[in-house]
């Protein structure tokens, strides 16, 4: 299973990003609020450093003994009426939870907002059992009913306007209201409300699963996860594998870390803590209970440099700082997971073969390192990526063509020096305001992904040159 | 109740991890700093109250302070004003405690006071589901979040602060902590103890909301639209 979104060659999904007006827009004005949101929680703590060093103590701790954390997770889960299914593959994931499915002869099945089963492709495989699969989130509602793909991990539809929204209301659903985003809410709400009310099975993923109680947390602003967990019988919980943590103590600290680095919050309106099925003379929750543990190649990262990625608590805090994101936009990345983390973890996850671009998709400016809260080195990943890259003879068809015509031509003292002497005035066609944006030759593959300065008039060894002869000191 | 493929599964990430694997012994360390314990340290129940009167405002929640005595009278002017009609409450023994029953007979003939009864079963959550009012007592409060922290049990269904358009939340002083650093130390020392936690356990701070349209914020999503915190002085 590919973490693939389309089948379009990188540069291409790059093109469409950069000329999506209204999405880089409103990319650079949420990456501002976020990031000020942060920056703002960050300061009123105080002594955010000191926060980050507990997160990743915490997640390395856990990480290095998930066999026994998700041992104990699962004893608990067990013991509280719930079924627990280890998946090493997405098929295997996804095969189940259409077992259980097709075992309740279920008609309606809503979800809460998930990475892991986008990752997975699990509404594309529950397509086949028939059922109807409503996605209860409203960003990810709204991106259902057009048949597009989240852009963004904390908000999916960022790069969806208001008027496109309210098209897509009206044409799937007969919506006659406004754009207002108010009245278009209101109208969402009403709508899945009944689809709450009348469904047989909820899916949800998980922030953080608590080893020592068997249970999984939700972080939610909208309250749909609630719902998800509170009406339907039967209830299915999909988990990425290193998504636990040991007790409910680890679990605050680290609830707190996400909801500040991802939407600049204290906390969400709703942190839910749900434990298996409902207790005896309950009425409200499951009744069947099931969580589904995914691995799909995050057991790659284990035992190597690459093991801090699954530290993550997926918060976005690095996508939201990134210089080449606020450019490209998500989609761009043509994975599940877009951003630095993206760039990091897909190749992980899903091998180079299909994603030996994303870690080019980088300026290695480090923001992205900085502002993770449990403190993974993101833009280093980037550059042991990019090595382990070359080291396989791989390299990106685009950063060879650019490397190779560079080298030719710094490579050759004699093509060098010359055509150090006439650059200025051999690129002049291609210069505007003193920088090369579509230079020619050697240079086009260099000014493709890149802008290159335009060389100055005079070269540093004709000026050194003349320099000695007039004796100046 | 089974669990499927564990053993290949936890075997595998113990090799990769290149050690044999474990399923006991593993212990939490003390962790090298500890941040979350100086946040509001050494504050008392006052200067608690401040801080989550404070943030209430930034989580789009009205803010009410009284008095066990006058608790009847600020209950009747929340609930008129959110227009009465059907208002749906756990069976908790506090309901009495604070003269609930006493304020419900302040209320207009027609209001529809239903309290959960588990015994008509799923019925409960419809009437949820149309109630205008859901009220709660909060178990634990967090000062700095102004969250309310709920354990649900047979009595309180987990509908009652989620369905309904407007939710009140009756805030005893004596529950208020600094953090959630504290709720969640309560709840694991109980476990440690052997006792089982609640089959849910929600943290509440106001409405439901969402900034997926635009980056709008958006105040009532799926649960409540409205949200009423009323400290109550013991």
């Amino acid at each position: 299973m590919s973490l693939k979104l389309e089948d379009i060659p990188f540069e291409e999904g790059v093109q469409k990003g950069i000329e999506n007006d209204f999405m880089r827009q409103a990319v650079s004005g949420a990456q501002g609020r976020f990031r000020a949101g942060r920056l703002k929680q960050a300061q009123e703590l105080g002594n955010w450093e000191d926060w980050r060093k507990l997160g990743e103590e915490i997640r390395t701790h856990t990480v290095n003994h998930i066999d026994f954390y998700l041992h104990q997770l699962s004893e608990q889960v067990e013991k509280r009426g719930g079924h627990v299914y280890f998946a090493e593959t997405a098929e295997e994931a996804n095969s189940y939870i259409k077992q259980v499915i097709q075992t309740k002869n279920a008609k309606k099945i809503v979800k809460s907002k998930s990475m892991v089963t986008e990752e997975i492709g699990l509404n594309d495989a529950l397509a086949e059992t028939g059922t109807e699969v409503v996605e209860s989130d409203l960003g990810e509602w709204i991106l259902q009913l057009e048949g597009d793909h989240p852009s963004h991990i904390v908000t999916p539809a960022l790069h969806k306007n208001k008027e496109q929204i309210r098209k897509t209301f009206a044409q799937k659903r007969g919506y006659t209201g406004s754009s207002e985003p108010e009245e278009l809410a209101a109208f969402a709400r009403k709508q899945l409300r009944s689809d709450f009310l009348q469904a047989d099975v909820g899916i949800t993923g998980c922030n953080f699963a608590i080893a020592e109680s068997g249970t999984i947390t939700l972080v939610t602003n909208e309250g749909n996860a609630d719902m998800v967990w509170t009406v339907p019988d039967t209830l299915i919980t999909v988990m990425g594998m290193e998504r636990i943590v040991p007790t409910w103590e680890e679990m605050e600290v680290l609830v707190g870390l996400l909801t500040r680095s991802a939407v600049g919050q204290k906390l969400t309106s709703y942190i839910t803590a749900y434990t298996g099925c409902r207790e005896e003379d309950e009425i409200d929750g499951p009744n069947d209970y099931h969580l589904v543990i995914v691995d799909n190649g995050r057991s790659n990262a284990l035992g190597t440099e690459f093991q801090a990625a699954l530290h993550c608590i997926r918060c976005g805090s690095c996508i939201n700082v990134c210089p080449v994101y606020r450019h490209i936009g998500g989609h761009a990345y043509n994975s599940v997971y877009p951003g630095p983390i993206g760039a990091v973890l897909t190749p992980v996850l899903d091998g180079y073969d299909d994603h030996k671009d994303l870690p080019y998709a980088s300026s290695l400016c480090g923001a992205c390192t900085e502002a993770c809260p449990v403190r993974i080195p993101l833009h280093e990943m980037l550059v042991l990526h990019r090595q382990k890259i070359v080291e396989n003879g791989d390299t990106p068809f685009a950063e060879k063509m650019m490397m190779k015509g560079v080298g030719m031509w710094g490579g050759s003292p004699f093509v060098y020096k010359m055509s150090t002497k006439l650059a200025h005035s051999a690129l002049k066609p291609w210069t505007k305001d003193e920088t090369i944006e579509n230079g020619p030759g050697p240079l086009k593959a260099w000014t493709a992904v890149r802008n290159l300065a335009a060389p100055p008039k005079q070269s540093f060894r004709s000026w050194f040159e003349n320099r000695k002869k007039d004796g100046e000191n | 109740m089974a669990v499927y493929n564990r053993d290949e599964f936890l075997n595998k990430l113990a090799a990769k991890l290149g050690r044999p694997r474990r399923t006991e012994g593993v212990v939490r360390p003390v962790w090298r700093v500890n941040p979350q314990y100086e946040v509001f340290k050494g504050m008392d129940q006052e200067e608690l109250v401040d801080i989550f009167a404070n943030q209430c405002e930034a989580i789009h929640t009205d803010f009410v302070r009284t008095d066990v005595a006058h608790l009847k009278n600020v209950l009747v002017d929340v609930i008129k004003s959110y227009g009465g009609e059907s208002i749906i409450l756990p069976k908790d023994p506090r309901n009495e405690i604070y003269g609930l029953p006493d304020c419900f007979n302040e209320l207009q003939q027609d209001t529809n006071i239903h309290v959960w009864d588990y015994t008509i079963g799923k019925e409960n959550e419809k009437i949820a589901e149309r109630a205008n009012i859901g009220i709660t007592f909060s178990d634990i409060t967090l000062a700095e979040t102004a969250t309310v922290t709920l354990f649900h049990n047979k009595h309180h269904g987990r509908s009652i602060s989620l369905m309904p358009k407007n939710y009140i939340a009756i805030i005893p002083k004596s529950t208020l902590v600094p953090r959630m650093t504290q709720a969640a130390a309560i709840i694991h020392e109980k476990i440690e103890k052997g006792e089982l936690v609640a089959s849910c356990v929600s943290f509440i701070s106001g409405p439901s909301n969402s900034a997926d349209i635009e980056m709008n914020l958006i105040v009532g999503v799926h649960g409540p639209v409205k949200a009423t915190y009323i400290l109550v002085d013991e």
